[in-house]
């Protein structure tokens, strides 16, 4: 009962967090639109190009809707989880619990065991943590493995093409809202992708490796449902976090799979579906993708957002914060 | 029946400036219904393209409050009694007069794109291509070239590289060319860099803005992208087209 009362206490304090953080960040969205309303009124009647009368120059437009609201949403709701990750990161403990394994550490290379909540030796691809990378890891930075494989799936998110739309709207303002002044206009040159992030074609291997998370956050779901984590030898069961851990790779995978390289890959690089067997394959792959992907913005927000509260949840079971309830 | 402001540039290339009208909008108006009515009572020498009134020619488009739309599809519903309405020409192009555009440069890009080049045909002399070849592009065929798209994309908008960038419209003719079942040329080298993809960064106000709502972007654009990835940057495919000697699907 008394881990029934910390629960409900637990829920209730992050349902106070949650909507205490979006009455803030919705004060927030009002002054900021209240702010760039003053401006845009300030300068309606300046800057007028003689040409059919656009204004001209970065944030500059005649639109009045609120063209600002999904570039700041995506923008604070991103900083927002990478902000989360890299304090996740930095942690280096609480990331095991029972038998489950925080997303953010997976596959776990090696793991330092003087750590509080850090995965058995057994769970670690490598065993423990070695002298070599002591030699060269920074001495402020605390060993954490998941240092060592968070640039995998962030390789495979900044590439792709929903957050590309994204980020260049958010962040590098190219533009920050259409029909809206970019950021950089004449006379510096823009190249778009044909220079510095002409590395935007190696998104295909991002994915491959994104693909091999997928298998490995299965495998931990997998793990998640025996005791312990003994796989085989334990008790099989069931606990709130073997579904939390199980519903990660899934949403991943609607993401992943959804992937605009994947919808290339699997038939969209023919020009001809019908005709033989295997082009009739996967051209049924290749419309089963496409439905994936026509749905790619939503499923990447529920994925990353979803992958961020199975570390929270696997770091309040491992910090005793919250109880998970399971049938072992 | 109620009253708005319309705020419509007025000028030339020489120059203009807004002037405000304010009118009469009966129920069920779109804007270019009270362009007209504007041009019949107030400025007859207001200058605006139209033709079919339905969406399909693709001629009266303009940017109201801000956004490239067609004026024939915006409805005066969508707008508060309050607002006052701003009515531009297209940004991307000269202006002619008024609300009229020449948009002569997008036919300068169209001859960019060589023409179709059928494979040869069966032995009985006809062509074959059964409906799940075309479905994708004929998504395509639904473009009514009102060039919205090319107003909007900041490539060419703002950024000033109609040198080297021929705009989403063009892309998408293309990509209805290199996805044909029949056609063979090959034209990825000329996709990168005559009609510079690269040069699109995803930012996806093309497909935003489109009125026909077609998938410009994901669609047209992407897979554009990712045969030129395939082409160039992609060491696996490189391979596999060395060992199987196979450029695309057609092309030996």
């Amino acid at each position: 009962m008394d881990n029934l009362v910390i629960f409900v206490i637990a829920v209730v304090a992050v349902a106070i967090l949650v909507i205490g953080g979006g009455v803030t960040l919705a004060v927030a969205i009002y002054q900021a639109n209240r702010l760039i309303l003053a401006a845009a009124s300030l300068t309606q009647s300046e800057d007028m190009s003689s040409d059919g009368g656009h204004k001209s120059g970065f944030g500059q437009t005649m639109r009045k809707d609120r063209w600002w609201f999904e570039p700041l949403w995506t923008g604070l709701g991103f900083l927002f989880f990478v902000i989360y990750v890299n304090w996740a990161a930095f942690q280096g403990e609480h990331y095991w619990h029972g038998s489950y394994l925080s997303p953010l550490y997976s596959p776990v290379l090696f793991v330092d065991i003087a750590r509080v909540g850090a995965a058995p030796v057994g769970h670690s691809l490598f065993g423990v943590w070695p002298d070599w990378i002591n030699a060269i890891w920074p001495p402020f930075f605390p060993t954490s493995p998941a240092w060592l494989i968070l640039a995998g799936p962030l390789a495979f998110r900044l590439t792709c093409y929903y957050y590309r739309k994204f980020y260049y709207r958010t962040y590098f303002m190219s533009p920050p809202g259409c029909a809206v002044g970019p950021f950089s206009t004449q006379p510096i040159q823009y190249k778009g992708e044909t220079a510095l992030f002409i590395f935007q074609n190696l998104h295909r291997f991002t994915w491959y490796v994104a693909c091999g998370y997928i298998a490995i956050l299965s495998w931990d779901a997998f793990v998640s449902l025996w005791e312990s984590g003994a796989v085989f030898s334990g008790r099989l069961g069931i606990g709130v976090g073997s579904i939390v851990l199980l519903v990660n790779p899934i949403l991943l995978a609607t993401y992943t799979f959804g992937c605009h390289s994947c919808r290339h890959l699997v038939g969209g690089n023919m020009n001809r579906f019908s005709g033989s067997f295997v082009s009739r394959i996967r051209f049924n792959l290749w419309k089963r993708v496409s439905w994936l992907n026509q749905r790619h913005m939503l499923f990447a927000w529920i994925s990353m957002i979803w992958v961020g509260f199975s570390d929270i949840y696997v770091r309040l079971c491992s910090m005793g914060i919250i109880y998970d309830f399971n049938t072992w | 029946m109620s009253e708005h402001i319309f705020r419509i540039w007025r000028g030339d290339s020489s120059g203009g400036d807004f002037v405000d009208y304010k009118t009469d909008v009966d129920d069920g108006m779109v804007v270019l219904d009270v362009l007209h009515r504007i041009q019949a009572k107030q400025a007859g020498d207001m200058a605006v393209r139209w033709n079919c009134k339905a969406g399909k020619c693709g001629s009266c488009g303009m940017e109201i409050n801000g956004i490239p739309k067609l004026a024939c599809m915006t409805r005066m519903n969508n707008y508060s009694q309050r607002d006052v309405i701003t009515v531009q020409p297209l940004m991307t192009f000269p202006v002619i007069k008024d609300l009229v555009c020449d948009v002569s440069w997008n036919y300068e890009q169209n001859l960019k794109i060589s023409p179709f080049k059928p494979s040869p045909p069966d032995s009985d002399g006809r062509h074959r291509m059964m409906q799940e070849d075309v479905d994708r592009i004929q998504e395509f065929r639904k473009c009514i070239e009102c060039y919205l798209c090319q107003d909007v994309c900041h490539v060419i908008r703002n950024q000033g590289r109609k040198d080297r960038f021929v705009g989403p419209r063009f892309l998408i003719r293309a990509a209805s060319l290199v996805l044909h079942p029949l056609d063979v040329e090959d034209r990825i080298p000329a996709v990168r860099d005559e009609l510079g993809s690269g040069f699109c960064n995803i930012t996806r106000c093309c497909t935003d803005v489109c009125p026909e709502n077609i998938g410009i972007t994901d669609n047209a654009i992407i897979p554009l992208k990712e045969h030129v990835t395939d082409r160039y940057y992609d060491p696996v495919a490189w391979i596999l087209r060395k060992v199987t000697g196979r450029i695309r699907s057609g092309v030996e």
